[in-house]
Order: C-alpha cells, then sequence, then structure tokens
C-alpha cells in the first residue's frame, strides 16, 4: 500500500488504504435512505414551536385556548405544562475553574432570551395543522433590553440575562509566560491583527429531527434521531425525563450530515421526548429551515486583537491574543457553548516556537441565539489568528511567507512530545514537511513566478494572491474535554464482531454514520483485522440498543478510537478462529493465518474457507477435540489516555484573483497537506478534506449570521444566507504525509476537521497577499465584495479608476 | 413551514381563469411555475384564499410573432425557453442573453416569464429587459377585456404593477428588432444564480452622435426596475463612456441591501454600463 500506515497494519493491508466507493452511495443516492422523518410511524404527531419572535422579552400572557381547538390538534404544552414532568439541563464543565450557565428548560419559562427559543410545543396530526394552531396562539410579551453584542452585556452593571449568575460572563480565563511583556517591549518588530468574525452555521442538508415514542410496557423511551452522539443522548433524555439511563434507546440510521450541529442537548427535542411520554402518541420533528436557522447552535463569532512579536533576527519573539465571544444566552447542554475559546487560548501560536506567549478569552452571554460546535471548533479561528498574524510579519520582514514560515515552524525532528506555551501537548507533528509537500503540490514557485509577472503585465484591476496556512487540529481525544468536567460523553468506545452462521463477520460500534462513510471505513478495518474480504463485513452502527458504548462522532475521533477498538476486536477474533481451525485440522494455531477469508497455512495453502469453519463451529461441533467449545465473537474497547488528544496537523493554500471592479473574489486553486496518520481510506479521507475546505472557505467569503441592533437574524434563509455552492469551488488538490499515532495500534489520527482548519486563513492569506500593493489587510469574515471595494479604496475613488499604488501602474501602462 | 390553508383550483382555459380572478379578486393569486409563490406561500408570506393554476392554458406558453412584426411571448414561457428558441435569438437576443442569468436550470425550467413580469421583483431580470426593449405588457379581464400598458408604466413599485386584481397577465409583446440593433446584459451576484445586486440591460442601434438610440436598464437599482435615461443620452450622442458612468451613478437611487451598501450599488451599475458598453460598442 502506498498509503501510510502504521507497522502491524501496514503488514495486514489488503482493504485498509484502498480507496473504497461508499458501500451506501448507491442506496442512498437512490433514494432509499433512511432519514429520521422516513422513520416515523405513519401515525405520528407532528410537532411544531412556537418560538419567540424577540430576543429578550418577559412572558406576560400565553393563551393556549385558540390552539387547542383547532383542526387535528392533540396536545398544547406550554414551558410550565412541561416543567413538572422534567429536569432542566444545564451546560456547565466541573474542571472549568469559574464556569457560569443557568438551567434550561425544554420550553421558555417567564422569559425568552433568544429569537428561535420554543415557548409552546403544539402536537397535531398534520405539520401543517401543528403550524397553523402555533399561529394561533396568544402570546403578549414585555420587551427588556436586547444584548446584542458581547462587549455590551460584559459592561459593569449590566442586568444579568440570569439574575441567579451575578453577570454575563460565562466563562474567562488567561495565560502568560513571565516573559511576554518584556519579548513585546524589546521586540525587533510586532504586528497587531484585529478580527471581527462572523457567527456561522452549520446548515446539514437533513435538519434536525427526532422521533420519539414511549414504550409504556417496557418503561422506556424509543427514539430515533439525526445524531452524531447516540451515547450521549440517552444520558441527555434520560436525565431530563428524570429516568435511568438505560430506559432510553437512541437509534441514528443515516443522518444527512451534523458537522458539530447534532451533538447538542437541544430544548426543542428534549420537549419532544417529554411530551411523548406524557401523550403516549408516537411524535415526529423535523426542524424546517427557517428554524432551523434561528435554533442550531451556531460557532465563530469572535471579536479577537492578536500580536506576534519578533527578535531583530526576524525569529519569532511572542504571540498574544485577546479574544471576546458571543455565546447565546444558555451554555449548551452538556458540552457547554466555550470550547471554542479554549482552543483559541490553547492553540494560537502553537504551531510555532513561540518562546514567550498571552491569551486572555472571555465568553460572554448574550441574546443571540444558541451558541456551539462546529467542525473544527475553535481551531479554524485559532489558525486564522495566527496566520494573517505570520503573513503581516513577513510582509512587515518583507521575507517569503514561505521561506519564514519554514524557518520558524515547530522542527519535525523533535523533541517529541512538546508542550506548547498554554498547556497541549503534541506527540509528534509534521509541520515542515506537510508545508514542504503543499508548497511542491502547488508549485509554489511558479505561482510566485506568475504573481510577479500578473503584477507587471496583467489586468491591474485584478489582482492575484497566495496564501498559506499552516494548522494543528486535535483528534483522538480523552476523557479531558468532557468527562472530566461531568459531561455524560464517553471516551471509551467498543466494538464487538462474531462470526456469521455464512462465514462473514458481524460486527457493532456505537459510531454513527451521517454522511462521512463511517461504515464503509471502519467495514475496512474489521476485513483487514480478521482477515476478509470487506464485502463478508455486516456493520451495524449508531444503536444503543446493539452496540457497545461510544462516544459517537465528534471532535475526528471515530475512526482513531472507536476504529481501534474495532481492530483490537477483529484481530481477536482472528485468533479465536484460528484456534478453533487450529483444533479442526490438529495444527498448531500460531502457524496459521486467516487472509481473505480462508485459513491458510504458512506456506499459503488453504486449509478451509471461513464458511466452511463457521458450518463446523455452528453445525458440527462434534467435529472440534474433545474439550474445546470454540469461541466465534470477540469485543474490545479502546479509550486514548496517553494525552488530552492526539494532534494531527497539515498544511492549506490557496490561490486567488481579487477583482477590484466588483469585489469578487475568484478561487483559483486550493492545497490541503494533512497528516492523519495511517489512511483507511484515501478517498473518504480526501473528501472529508475536500467538503471541510468548502465550509472553510464558505467562512472566509460568504457565510454570516448577519444579526440586527434587537437580536433579529436578518438573513435566516438559505436564499439570505449563502452557503458556498460548487460552481464557485476551486479544484482542491489533497496530499497526504504520515506519522501514526503511538498511541493506538492502527495509528490513525483524526481527518475530519482538518480541511476546515487552515482554509479560512488560507484564502484570507491569499486576498491579504493580493491586495499588499494596495497595502490593507482584511479584518472582518466573511470578506465580502463589499469590504474588499472598501478596503481597497476603490468606492472613494474617481469613478473607473484605480485606488492609490495600483493606480501608479496604469498610469505608467497608459503612458507605455 | 406549511402554507396556511387555500383552495386550490385548476384553470382549464383562459376564459375560467379569469372567471376565478373575477370572483375571488384580491383573495386569488396566480399560479404558473411557482418558483416564487410556492416559496412565499410556505414562508406564510402571502395567505391567499385561492390559488388558481394557470398550467393547463393552452397558448399561454407559445412565443408567436405579434402583428406588428415583433415578438409575442406567453406569460406562461419558461425562461429555458427564452434561452433556447431561435426566434427569440432572432428578434430579441437580448432575453437569450438574459436567461442564462436567471437562477439555475431546475428554476429556469419551471419559473416563467409572466410570473416573473407580474411579481415586479425589481431584481429580477425580465422586468429590466422588457424596459430595455421597450415592451408591452398584455393583460386581460372578464370585465374589460384586454388591456395594454406599455413597460413604462407598468412596474409601480416594490413588488407592484399595474395588475388589477381580476386581471391575467396574458403575454408581453417586444417590438421588431432593427438590423443594426446591439444588446448586452450582464449582473454581479455574490453566488452564480443569486438574485442579483446589480444587473443592467442595454440595447443599442446607429451609430453614437449620429442619431443613435441607446437603451439601459438596471434591476437591483431602486424599488423597481428602472430606465437609466441620462446615461443612455450621453452614450447615444457620442459622449465619453466614463460620462455616462458619472451620469448613470447620478441618476439611480439604489438600496442597500444585506451585503451590499447603496454606494457599492452604484459602483457595481457603472462596472456593469462599461463592460456591457464596450460589447455593443464593439459589436
Amino acid at each position: 500500500m502506498s498509503e501510510p500506515a502504521a507497522p502491524e497494519v501496514a503488514a495486514r493491508a489488503a482493504a485498509i488504504g484502498e480507496a473504497l466507493p461508499r458501500g451506501d452511495a448507491a442506496r442512498l443516492a437512490a433514494g432509499a435512505g433512511r432519514f429520521v422523518d422516513d422513520a416515523a410511524p405513519e401515525h405520528a404527531l407532528h410537532a411544531a414551536f412556537l418560538r419567540s419572535p424577540v430576543a429578550h422579552a418577559r412572558i406576560r400572557r400565553l393563551d393556549l385556548g385558540p390552539a387547542r381547538s383547532m383542526p387535528g390538534v392533540v396536545a398544547v404544552f406550554d414551558g410550565e405544562a412541561l416543567a413538572a414532568h422534567c429536569r432542566p439541563m444545564c451546560g456547565v464543565l466541573g474542571h472549568l475553574a469559574g464556569m457560569k450557565a443557568a438551567p434550561q428548560w425544554p420550553l421558555a419559562r417567564d422569559r425568552v432570551r433568544h429569537v428561535g427559543e420554543p415557548v409552546v410545543l403544539v402536537l397535531a396530526r398534520r405539520r401543517a395543522q401543528a403550524e397553523d394552531a402555533a399561529q394561533a396562539i396568544e402570546f403578549e410579551w414585555e420587551p427588556l433590553p436586547v444584548l446584542a453584542e458581547p462587549e455590551a452585556a460584559l459592561a459593569p452593571g449590566v442586568a444579568p440575562l440570569h439574575e441567579a449568575l451575578g453577570d454575563n460572563t460565562m466563562f474567562e480565563a488567561t495565560v502568560a509566560t513571565p516573559g511576554v511583556e518584556s519579548a513585546f517591549a524589546g521586540a525587533g518588530a510586532v504586528v497587531e491583527r484585529r478580527w471581527e468574525t462572523a457567527r456561522v452555521t452549520a446548515v446539514a442538508l437533513e435538519p434536525r429531527g427526532i422521533v420519539a415514542q414511549w414504550d409504556r410496557h417496557e418503561g422506556r423511551l424509543r427514539v430515533r434521531m439525526g445524531t452524531q452522539v447516540p451515547w450521549m443522548m440517552q444520558a441527555v433524555l434520560a436525565d431530563v425525563l428524570g429516568i435511568e439511563w438505560d430506559r432510553v434507546s437512541v437509534v441514528a440510521a443515516d443522518t444527512g450530515g451534523s458537522f458539530g450541529s447534532k451533538i447538542h442537548g437541544y430544548a426543542d427535542e428534549a420537549a419532544v421526548a417529554v411530551a411523548a411520554r406524557l401523550c403516549g402518541h408516537p411524535v415526529r420533528f423535523i426542524a424546517d429551515r427557517l428554524e432551523s436557522f434561528v435554533s442550531d447552535v451556531h460557532a465563530r463569532g469572535h471579536r479577537a486583537t492578536v500580536r506576534a512579536a519578533v527578535h531583530a533576527d526576524g525569529r519569532l519573539a511572542a504571540f498574544a491574543v485577546d479574544d471576546l465571544c458571543a455565546a447565546g444566552p444558555w451554555s449548551v447542554h452538556p458540552r457547554g457553548s466555550v470550547n471554542e475559546s479554549r482552543h483559541v487560548l490553547g492553540l494560537t501560536g502553537a504551531c510555532y516556537s513561540v518562546p514567550e506567549y498571552q491569551a486572555r478569552i472571555r465568553v460572554a452571554m448574550t441574546n443571540l441565539g444558541l451558541y456551539g460546535q462546529y467542525r473544527g471548533v475553535g481551531h479554524p479561528l485559532a489558525c486564522l489568528f495566527t496566520e494573517t498574524a505570520v503573513d503581516s510579519l513577513a510582509r512587515r520582514l518583507q521575507v517569503d511567507p514561505l521561506a519564514w514560515r519554514l524557518d520558524n515552524l515547530l522542527d519535525d525532528a523533535g523533541p517529541w512530545p512538546r508542550r506548547a506555551p498554554a498547556g497541549a501537548t503534541f506527540e509528534r507533528l509534521s509541520l515542515r514537511a506537510s508545508l514542504r509537500e503543499c508548497a511542491r503540490l502547488m508549485d509554489y514557485p511558479a505561482l510566485r513566478e506568475d504573481q510577479r509577472r500578473w503584477r507587471e503585465s496583467g489586468d491591474p484591476w485584478r489582482l492575484r494572491g497566495i496564501g498559506l496556512a499552516c494548522f494543528v487540529e486535535n483528534s483522538n481525544h480523552s476523557s479531558a474535554n468532557y468527562g472530566r468536567g461531568g459531561a455524560a460523553i464517553a471516551s471509551d468506545d467498543g466494538a464487538l464482531v462474531r462470526l456469521t452462521q455464512g462465514g462473514g463477520v458481524a460486527c457493532a460500534v456505537g459510531l454513527t454514520d451521517t454522511g462521512q462513510g463511517t461504515r464503509t471505513a471502519l467495514a475496512q478495518i474489521a476485513a483487514d483485522a480478521v482477515g476478509v474480504p470487506v464485502a463478508a463485513i455486516q456493520m451495524t452502527v449508531g444503536d444503543t440498543d446493539h452496540t457497545p458504548v461510544s462516544g459517537g462522532n465528534w471532535g475526528s475521533r471515530g475512526i482513531g478510537i472507536a476504529g481501534e477498538a474495532l481492530w483490537r476486536a477483529g484481530c481477536l477474533l482472528r485468533s479465536r478462529l484460528l484456534e478453533a481451525a487450529g483444533a479442526l485440522f490438529g495444527r498448531e494455531a500460531a502457524a496459521l493465518d486467516l487472509r481473505a477469508g480462508a485459513v491458510v497455512d504458512s506456506s499459503g495453502a488453504a486449509l478451509c474457507t471461513l464458511a466452511e469453519l463457521a458450518r463446523a463451529i455452528y453445525l458440527r461441533p462434534d467435529r472440534f477435540p474433545a474439550g474445546v467449545l470454540p469461541e466465534p465473537a470477540a469485543s474490545a474497547h479502546f479509550a486514548q489516555r496517553d494525552l488530552d488528544g492526539v494532534y494531527t496537523n497539515g498544511a492549506s493554500a490557496s490561490r486567488v484573483e481579487v477583482d477590484l471592479r466588483t469585489g469578487q473574489v475568484r478561487l483559483l486553486g486550493h492545497w490541503i497537506v494533512d497528516d492523519c496518520g495511517t489512511v483507511i481510506n484515501p478517498l473518504l479521507a480526501d473528501e472529508q478534506l475536500r467538503g471541510a475546505a468548502v465550509q472553510g472557505i464558505g467562512q472566509a467569503l460568504f457565510e454570516g449570521c448577519l444579526y440586527g441592533s434587537q437580536g433579529e437574524l436578518r438573513n435566516a434563509t438559505l436564499a439570505d444566507y449563502l452557503v458556498p455552492m460548487a460552481v464557485e469551488m476551486p479544484d482542491i488538490v489533497v496530499g497526504h504525509v504520515g506519522s501514526p499515532t503511538g498511541t493506538s495500534r492502527l495509528g490513525a489520527k483524526g481527518v475530519a476537521e482538518a480541511g476546515v482548519t487552515g482554509a479560512i486563513a488560507a484564502v484570507v492569506n491569499a486576498i491579504d497577499d493580493a491586495l499588499a500593493p494596495l497595502g490593507v489587510e482584511m479584518d472582518v469574515l466573511p470578506v465580502t465584495p463589499e469590504r474588499i471595494l472598501r478596503a481597497a479604496g476603490v468606492l472613494d475613488a474617481e469613478a473607473g479608476s484605480l485606488p492609490g499604488r495600483v493606480r501608479s501602474r496604469q498610469n505608467a501602462d497608459d503612458a507605455r | 413551514m406549511k402554507p396556511a390553508p387555500f383552495r386550490y383550483e385548476r384553470a382549464h382555459d383562459l376564459q375560467h381563469a379569469l372567471e376565478l380572478l373575477a370572483e375571488h379578486g384580491d383573495d386569488a393569486l396566480p399560479l404558473a411555475g411557482g418558483q416564487s409563490l410556492l416559496p412565499m406561500l410556505n414562508l406564510r408570506l402571502v395567505r391567499p384564499a385561492v390559488v388558481v393554476d394557470l398550467n393547463r392554458i393552452e397558448g399561454l406558453g407559445d412565443i408567436r410573432t405579434a402583428a406588428s412584426g415583433g415578438l409575442a411571448i406567453g406569460a406562461r414561457v419558461r425562461h429555458r425557453l427564452l434561452a433556447t428558441d431561435p426566434a427569440v435569438r432572432a428578434h430579441a437576443p437580448l432575453l437569450a442573453q438574459a436567461a442564462p442569468w436567471i437562477a439555475h436550470p431546475a428554476i429556469r425550467h419551471r419559473g416563467t416569464f409572466g410570473g416573473s413580469l407580474a411579481l415586479a421583483d425589481p431584481a429580477a431580470e425580465w422586468p429590466a429587459c422588457v424596459l430595455a426593449l421597450e415592451g408591452t405588457l398584455v393583460l386581460a379581464s372578464r370585465a374589460r377585456g384586454e388591456r395594454r400598458v406599455a413597460a413604462a408604466d407598468f412596474f409601480r413599485g416594490l413588488y407592484d404593477c399595474d395588475r388589477e386584481p381580476d386581471e391575467l397577465l396574458v403575454g408581453c409583446e417586444v417590438p421588431a428588432r432593427a438590423a443594426d440593433s446591439r444588446s448586452a446584459f450582464a449582473e454581479v451576484a455574490r453566488r452564480h444564480g443569486d438574485y442579483a445586486a446589480v444587473g443592467l440591460a442595454i440595447v443599442a442601434r446607429g451609430m453614437p452622435g449620429r442619431g443613435a438610440h441607446v437603451r439601459v436598464a438596471l434591476l437591483g437599482a431602486g424599488d423597481t426596475p428602472c430606465v437609466a435615461r441620462a446615461a443612455a443620452t450621453v452614450l447615444a450622442e457620442g459622449g465619453d463612456i466614463e460620462a455616462a458612468a458619472r451620469a448613470l451613478v447620478a441618476e439611480i437611487e439604489p438600496r442597500g441591501d444585506l451585503w451590499y451598501s447603496a454606494q457599492a450599488k452604484r459602483h457595481l451599475a457603472a462596472h456593469l454600463l462599461r463592460d456591457t458598453w464596450r460589447t455593443v460598442r464593439d459589436a
């Protein structure tokens, strides 16, 4: 195999490293997917919510009467009606000193605190009827002052959104090395970047949804969700209902995208679960696109100032970041709304050898919408802050940004492991190798030469730029993030494998497949571990009744953790099957192997197929020697405990053309080189990287939740919230550098988020590079055409004339 | 996101449609391609009591030669047909030039010419095009029969046009094309297929400065699609393109939207004028 792999895996690799297409692709493309709404029984009631139209108000009167008499309506619940039968959620992590959050009930009580907050739940025979009834509810409110800006929320004397908490600070933290101030004071040069990054939201193709049914015979809640975390949701919903965790079954079958938006306990979903128990009917809720925009978590809305200092000789001396994040009024349960900021604190500047470091993070509770995790969580911001400052440094020092990075990045040669100034420990990184490979793939010198020629003789209205970004990305998490803080989020994943009657291998793993191809990659791991073709693997995922406990899919952990458990279980099954074969044929098990579904001896000669062995084990136990009872099943668990997380790393690059007539950015090319250790399936890995890069490009250029001063979301439709579309995307070239992790036998690190982490910074750096002749840098995301035109001075220039330093060149052209 | 309850009526011919509109007036909305109406229904931005489906009416989807020698384009002609029809390419090439800028292929296969005109969305392509072509809107009602309105008088405000509640827009006629007529269309949008920030249609004939005739119409540059008379006059009289661009910037009154300020829209309009003028000047 040519893809990177750990030695134990390389020795057995037949399926691993192969670019197998997703086994379920044809079924899904044929429309045979089983998404949440497909799982609802015909007679399930439809849920619709009356959601708050205002960002902050006291509920004065709520008259449900008109709704109750509407056609098809079966039940109507307000906050008090449900509160009597459930417990609130609270998104506090106990290990984060000083973190504050208020209890969040399924439906608002007394006050509403963001637009879209669920206030009343209506159950009706049809969704249209439920919506009609929700509109008929009489809701009077008394407006309260809206905190739409984080600075305003944290200002002294401002009334807290939750009185009991005292103020609106959800979390704050600082770190500083002792010499940081003197490092800045004595620096050869200091650059500063200020950033304001718009909130974005995941916009999964399949919106959030839940089908809940109370089984009164078993005293069990049965839930079908499009979730990334069935086991976490089991605990979350059980806690809301006040029942034992084991009394909730959660199944996640096909899920149409998630990206971190489906790892939270949402109030509306909790309300559906409670209502299902109360009314005895199955209840279905599928968020429509409008309510998705105002009720899904948003992410990445920060204001930050980052500074970087170099010594007189150009070597990096210090990094500092001061970050303010505007979360919503609730901290999402159970992960909390502060992890982005923690990553900014932990990872700004972390790719580099940073002698001195200082960081402050603050997270404010505001009346904006819910705030939580989105693919990459805080890593893309730490990368944006760092890498734009690095490019500013390179411009200031008049050095090539590639050369400067290769000089200042952490040295691949070590020593490893290494601790970043704010505490993250890197097992081993390949930052320089990744950047070199990226430069090779893009032919960096040729692109620079093209840019030089273009600046001399190309169209002066169209400016070309090249941007680089190096990144680290955490994966394969231990319990440091959540478990230690008291959240019911497993860090230990199990895998069950068993020989089927027909000689195949049935596997059960608690991950979910939300469109990324989890099932296919797991099947490849199981196939090689046991020694059978991929076609022999049956894979069950995402089901708390039928799979071992799992942390689920988030933080680029699925394959690294659950895949490792599966590898171990598969290897264990193989050795048990070989023992059985040895006993059956009177051979030493140690001299046998399983390859391509057959038991072979050391010469490679086949003793029997696995189908024949299965028949012997299940149908003819009499053929085995006395005292031998084969064990044709195995289980294994894995938790990564060596480090808080296993960091991946890589490099991204972007090439753009900025049109000063329109402010439009044309993406000419995008490159990613990633080190995810062992590559299980290069096709899936590459497409994960590409899809993530597109989301990063989206945040750089298009996406943004636009809030008004009263906390209203002004672009809550797909006509106005601009997701990146295929036509605008460049070709994305992907490369791999392989350093398998030593924390597992499989050696796989995460790959799902890496593509987004460097993409934003790479695109922004390319735009800044294009605009460098004008001496301007971007400072707001998304980088819209208007912002480019404004920064470039085009709007203020005389109509039809080029601004500043570009114009002088045009004049020279005209003179020629 | 489900529509409020409404009654669905399928008109089996034009007379039936006009009777339904006469009966229900303001409470009824005609349905053609549904590419705007259905989202508006689902968003509950409109709550008609009756939806009158025009899709089974014969003849509304045809493009014919008008008595005047120009083209008579039925209201239910799909955007896609305007991009591909040979008669449109020959007699009103501006429409074929503009059609590909409308949304995405799926929408162009369903959405209709008349639906777009009657909706009077100032950001849509067709209203600006019929202004540039000096077209005539043809309306029909049971009470008053046929009524013809010049495009210049038809668009009255934001989503507001000269159509009475009992009237149906049945088509639009565009005059015969002069032999030396040239046209161009361009717009600026954040993403391919989005509603444009600004778009511009231009039609010119004759030599600038020697009795030339130039028409410039814009979309996204005000509450209605608008004609830029001053800029067109500068160009027709053989004036400098930059003088025309200045005239254009001075005469339009765009509103800022979510992503563009009025100032940026003026800048983009000037850019589009330069861009399209280069095409028609050199043609």
